[in-house]
């Protein structure tokens, strides 16, 4: 009688083991289902982009090939009339001068609003914060037209330096507000030590809150960043001279005449155009999830 | 090196006082314990010591000087944060001379200092480490080495053992008074735990409600605590709470706790008790004030029932009740008897209060 009073529960304890067990490797196959159908939808249109890029104009324009594969053999042709005979390169260094401007401005404004509206309690500094992070919500499409005018009465209609201007209207309100959230998670007794240490409102800044705070910071640069890269609506309203146009519009613009579309050209300079992205986010993405995902694991 | 004052120190948080008109004075050198309940206005008291937090009314002095306006770090104070507030991303040895930097120190007295402190807190060889990788109790010496290299006029902890397990933070109450034994400087120590305000301080400061209720040495605030609140705080198990009423009775004086207990008043106690005679008041007695008889015709023996027993090992701890309230005593464990057994028991009468029930004031 005793032994099954002590083989009972063990019995019970291996059947709760093998249901957790098989309830794991359900939730694993379904996951996987899911991630493989996500991963082809989300790499086919890149995939299609490398294999048009590679491929001659003609084989391109034949109705008769598959399109998923290159039948008449690898070419860079593409690539070197894009860079050759096109204004692309122009149109890339712009697009870096705009770019690495509008980042440096973003982390400059929204680092110190951020600080100071989610630290430096003031009056009216939580009222702020949300107006800051409600102008956000406003699309650029809405936008656009009034700063057009604004864009206009400054002289800097077609001029890349409008976009440096316009830009941060986008990036500033949402770096300063993920950083709001991430200076808000720092614990208040590290500028209260350091304020005891002897340290000023720009060096508790500079020298405790910047390193600390460095995943957030580098999660609103890449955000600054892609924001400022993929920007077309503001280029396409305020740029219309090919020398002063960025990537996004400028490639459309110029390798798309009328209703002849240079589909390999496209293709080739959409892929230029992805790299430097492409090449920021490998080398940050650890930063930028830790960034994005700090608010929720330390309160 | 230097004395601290409040003088009439009051702070308010929009409508609430949590601080009401306190007056203190810490001589140099003094190692003084604010105590009390969470919300009592400890804490905020030694924030307005620091700088952090404005006073509404009044005047601090640090070293005969007001600094009601100063900013902390020109207060020349060092604090110790409960949460030991290292900065994560400096070395032991960058978070120990970050104040020595900000204030222009050369190099060679700033290694010469933390060298030293490193030294006094046995913390040498972590100084090359980040706070993450280190215990909760090195963290905690290396919060204690920041505030010992600035060399302040004064010291302030902000409950600095909360965070660590019961065992480390014995070790460490005893490094915080090696440690000030070492380097005499005025201290002031907040802290809701009893134990380490009796067992670091050369006075205690029991705060409640934004007052403060007594001010005294460990020792006389045991045994002659003013209100009941401190004769209840301190001690642990807490003094026994009676309803009671003083009569005489013939030569002497009685204690009238139920109608089956009365308690003799000794001689020593009957000057101060006779102005209480007939008035409803509240007895105090501490457990370890109610035990067995230990000698024949003892004086204050009664019978009790014991509800509950509790072997600690060196004593025992029995629970009972008189007139429906209830009571602790520390007996000799071989006197207990079991529960629901009768047991007699010996109260020590030397050591009684009388309390005034509406003030609250011992008598």
């Amino acid at each position: 009688m005793s032994t099954a009073a002590v083989t009972a529960p063990v019995r019970q304890s291996i059947s709760i083991g093998s249901s957790l067990r098989r309830n794991r490797r359900w939730a694993l196959i379904t996951s996987y289902i899911f991630l493989v159908i996500f991963a082809v939808f989300f790499l086919i249109p890149p995939y299609y982009m490398v294999v048009t890029a590679l491929k001659s104009d003609a084989e391109v324009a034949r109705m008769a090939t598959n399109p998923w594969i290159i039948a008449d053999g690898v070419t860079l042709d593409q690539f070197k009339i894009l860079l050759t005979q096109t204004d692309f390169l122009v149109f890339f260094k712009n697009t870096i001068i705009v770019t690495v401007c509008v980042v440096a401005i973003t982390m400059v404004v929204s680092v110190l609003a951020a600080f100071s509206l989610g630290r430096m309690k003031f009056w009216g500094s939580s009222i702020l914060a949300t107006g800051i992070f409600l102008t956000y919500l406003v699309p650029d499409t809405l936008l656009f037209i009034p700063l057009f005018q604004i864009v206009k009465s400054v002289g800097l209609l077609n001029s890349y330096w409008g976009m440096v201007l316009v830009y941060p209207t986008l990036t500033v309100p949402f770096c300063t507000w993920i950083m709001i959230g991430y200076f808000q998670s720092i614990p208040k007794e590290l500028d209260e030590a350091a304020l005891i240490d002897g340290a000023g409102h720009m060096q508790m800044l500079t020298k405790i809150f910047i390193p600390v705070a460095l995943p957030g910071i580098i999660a609103a640069m890449i955000f600054a960043f892609t924001v400022s890269w993929a920007a077309f609506v503001y280029p396409m309203a305020f740029l219309y001279s090919a020398d002063q146009q960025v990537l996004t519009v400028g490639t459309v613009t110029s390798l798309i005449r009328g209703d002849v579309y240079k589909w390999g050209m496209l293709m080739a300079g959409a892929l230029v155009a992805a790299a430097p992205p492409l090449v920021i986010y490998a080398f940050l993405m650890d930063y930028y999830i830790a960034g994005l995902t700090s608010g929720a694991t330390k309160g | 090196m230097a004395e601290v004052a409040l003088r009439n120190v009051v702070k308010r948080f929009d409508n609430v006082e949590v601080v009401r008109n306190i007056n203190l004075d810490i001589p140099n050198n003094e190692f003084v314990v604010l105590v009390g309940p969470s919300g009592c206005g400890k804490s905020t008291t030694l924030r307005m010591i620091a700088g952090l937090e404005e006073i509404t009314s009044g005047g601090i002095y640090i070293g005969g000087e007001i600094v009601n306006d100063r900013p902390p770090k020109d207060r020349d104070i060092a604090m110790v944060f409960q949460n030991y507030a290292l900065y994560p991303h400096m070395s032991v040895f960058e978070n120990m001379s970050f104040g020595l930097k900000l204030r222009k120190f050369p190099k060679e007295e700033i290694r010469k200092r933390v060298d030293h402190a490193a030294r006094i807190l046995d913390i040498t060889e972590l100084l090359d480490r980040k706070p993450k990788a280190l215990s909760g109790g090195q963290r905690q010496r290396v919060a204690m080495g920041r505030a010992i290299v600035r060399n302040p006029k004064v010291f302030l902890f902000d409950e600095p053992l909360s965070n660590l397990d019961a065992k480390l933070r014995v070790q460490m109450r005893t490094e915080i008074k090696r440690v000030h034994q070492m380097v005499k400087t005025t201290t002031v120590y907040v802290t809701h735990d009893q134990v380490e305000a009796m067992t670091l301080a050369d006075r205690v400061v029991v705060m409640n409600n934004g007052i403060i209720e007594q001010i005294a040495s460990p020792q006389e605030l045991y045994h002659h605590p003013r209100t009941k609140f401190v004769a209840g705080f301190i001690g642990s198990p807490a003094m026994n709470f009676l309803r009671c009423r003083v009569e005489q009775n013939g030569v002497g004086m009685r204690v009238r706790l139920s109608d089956a207990v009365s308690l003799p008043v000794p001689q020593t106690k009957s000057g101060a008790c006779k102005s209480a005679i007939g008035k409803e008041l509240i007895f105090g007695l501490r457990p370890e004030h109610i035990t067995e008889p230990r000698r024949d015709g003892q004086q204050g023996q009664f019978a009790a029932k014991l509800d509950v027993v509790e072997p600690m090992g060196m004593e025992t701890m029995v629970y009972f009740t008189i007139d429906g309230q209830e009571v602790c005593g520390r007996v000799d464990p071989g006197s207990a008897t079991g529960p629901g057994e009768p047991m007699s028991l010996c109260a020590n009468m030397e050591h009684m209060h009388l309390i005034d029930p509406q003030s609250g004031a011992v008598l």
